[in-house]
């Protein structure tokens, strides 16, 4: 039986408190860093560990904090990503709902890491449960003298500021969220130059995932060693599973990285609902390409997920059953990523558009033949044509699902009507 | 504090105001239940930031509105998780009872019918946001006890407080 480490803390009543975080260990890693470690030490602690950032990407976190020029002569900034946008994922807003400290230690670690004096966490407006519990917990980690100047009798000085979001998914590509935190309407950046040289204010900027920041004081406690003995080497560490769709016992999951799919969906959560039969999963996020029922061998993590064609994503992973029309799914998927466009770059705003008008058609019983070709045509025009992955992740999606469910689409346009209804 | 204390005291957090006219606009929404230019204007005047970067954000994010909305703003997901649970269906429910359709208020301006992208909370699909707090695990017999205890929240309030809080009509 694998223990929870993230989410040790978030079934114990009042966890979101400094005082249930203190009893059970928590800013002991902080003190720990600050006595025995230099900055420079932690980001080799972290690279060692192989830990990768857990928002979507995978980047190693130790060899993203270890572009920070070391003099800037500016100010370094430490941003959290807790924007949690990506359908199907909601881990980040439980951390910071129920253990939000551990994110704190997290963010403090890592500023000291990087030499950042002030940490800006990019938060979901909607998530107000979450806001509020960060609020409160920032100020009582000020009063208790883990934030604010000279903490723990080090020369480290370190704030955190909440940055409420307004609702829009770009804001999870990190310079579309620099662009927001500086006011502006989020669009992303063209890079390089990248954040770690000229990210918030121009000046060096790491990003990283509330998941990501609340594994640091693990491996701090821990040790390197420690942390890549879980899971996979190259990918490894707990981590969080968002279970939802047509499963019957939807929820979040921690278990060791690369877990195969099928014992999450199964074991963790009770296989599919009475009578019916798993069509396929989305295993990270809406962005991931769905893996139909004969995949779920595969191990649900960054390699291994990529070798079968998808990605772990943000770990949403979105269970679909025999009763579900395809052709409904990927158009709702694809109205998502053009809802959500910035509208910066052509490819994905106009053609997103066009790929929305020709599903709805499909799904409705209208479609003409040639329109699955007209698709494909379209993914070609988006896919590595994009600003940023929002374009690209709705052009895979929605290839593997023509992929793997041509014929529920050409049933649609054969029989001129959804087959579902 | 009055709305210009609140927005001075979040633009301290920044090096720069015009970080600041995302906090700003969220506290004004907060004071005033919508954005009208007037607003805007008064949010760009305290921040002393151009007021076409006020509207630009007013209306690029989907959490401001421009326009009046109802009392209560059921504001119910319909993404891939919702959907897979039933949204749909809890859709023309709420579309049929309260006799709008998604995007519309009620003539007594005290329900307003939206659909939002996902709210991060799939758990407990199908899930609503109603104020400031979800709504998780919605069936029908929940939507329609959740419909009658904020009729009676409205109905024991009086003429002038609600005459307060619905903004002017559509």
């Amino acid at each position: 039986m694998f223990e929870p480490i993230l989410l040790r803390n978030v079934d114990v009543p009042d966890g979101h408190l400094l005082a249930t975080y203190r009893a059970g260990g928590g800013y002991q890693a902080l003190a720990k860093a600050l006595d025995e470690h230099t900055p420079d030490e932690i980001i080799s602690l972290v690279k060692e560990s192989n830990l990768r950032g857990r928002g979507g990407a995978g980047f190693p976190t130790g060899l993203k904090w270890s572009f920070v020029p070391k003099r800037a002569g500016k100010p370094k900034y430490l941003c959290c990503n807790a924007d949690e946008g990506e359908p199907g994922t909601f881990k980040d807003r439980i951390i910071m709902e129920r253990d939000p400290h551990q994110l704190i230690e997290g963010l403090a670690i890592s500023g000291y890491a990087i030499g950042a004096e002030t940490a800006y966490v990019y938060i979901r407006g909607e998530y107000t449960l979450a806001i509020q519990r960060l609020e409160q917990a920032i100020a009582e980690a000020h009063a208790k003298g883990y934030l604010g100047t000279r903490i723990r009798g080090s020369d480290f000085n370190f704030v955190v500021h909440i940055h409420c979001g307004a609702g829009a998914y770009i804001c999870g590509e990190e310079t579309a969220m620099l662009d927001s935190l500086e006011g502006k309407r989020a669009q992303p950046r063209l890079k390089p130059p990248f954040p770690a040289v000229e990210g918030l204010y121009a000046s060096p900027t790491v990003i990283n995932n509330v998941e990501t920041l609340a594994c640091v004081p693990h491996i701090v406690l821990r040790g390197a060693g420690w942390f890549r003995n879980i899971g996979p080497d190259k990918s490894p560490g707990p981590k969080l599973y968002c279970l939802s769709g047509q499963v019957r016992k939807p929820g979040l999951y921690e278990l060791p990285m690369g877990i195969p799919l099928r014992e999450l969906v199964e074991d963790s959560g009770g296989g599919p609902l009475p009578g019916r039969k798993i069509k396929a999963v989305i295993p990270g996020g809406v962005s991931a390409p769905l893996i139909p029922a004969h995949g779920l061998d595969v191990g649900m993590d960054f390699d291994s997920l990529a070798a079968a064609g998808s990605m772990l994503g943000s770990a949403g992973v979105i269970v679909i059953d025999d009763s579900t029309c395809m052709v409904k799914v990927a158009t709702r998927i694809i109205e998502f990523f053009h809802h959500e466009s910035c509208g910066k770059c052509t490819p994905c705003r106009e053609g997103l558009n066009w790929v929305v008008k020709v599903l709805r058609r499909v799904e409705a019983g209208q479609g003409v033949p040639g329109d699955l070709e007209q698709l494909e045509a379209l993914c070609k025009g988006i896919f590595g044509n994009t600003f940023c992955a929002l374009g690209d992740g709705a052009a895979i999606g929605l290839r593997a699902a023509l992929t793997h469910f041509e014929h529920e689409f050409v049933a649609h346009i054969e029989e001129h009507r959804c087959p579902f209804h | 504090m009055n709305m210009r204390e609140k927005i001075k005291a979040a633009a301290a957090r920044y090096p720069d105001q015009r970080s600041a006219i995302m906090p700003a606009l969220l506290i004004a929404q907060k004071e005033h239940g919508y954005l009208p230019g007037p607003v805007l204007e008064e949010v760009a005047d305290i921040l002393d930031v151009e007021r076409i970067w006020v509207y630009e954000l007013a209306t690029f994010y989907t959490l401001f509105h421009t326009e009046p909305v109802g009392v209560f703003h059921l504001q119910l997901c319909d993404n891939v998780s919702c959907m897979l649970r039933g949204a749909e269906d809890l859709l023309r429910h709420l579309e049929e009872v309260l006799g709008i359709t998604k995007g519309g208020t009620t003539p007594d301006g005290l329900f307003t019918l939206s659909t939002v992208e996902c709210l991060g909370a799939c758990e407990m699909a199908p899930v609503m946001q109603l104020g400031d707090d979800y709504q998780g695990d919605l069936d029908i017999a929940r939507i329609d006890a959740l419909l009658d205890r904020l009729r009676a929240t409205a109905g024991q309030a009086t003429g002038a407080d609600l005459a307060a809080t619905v903004p002017p009509g559509e």
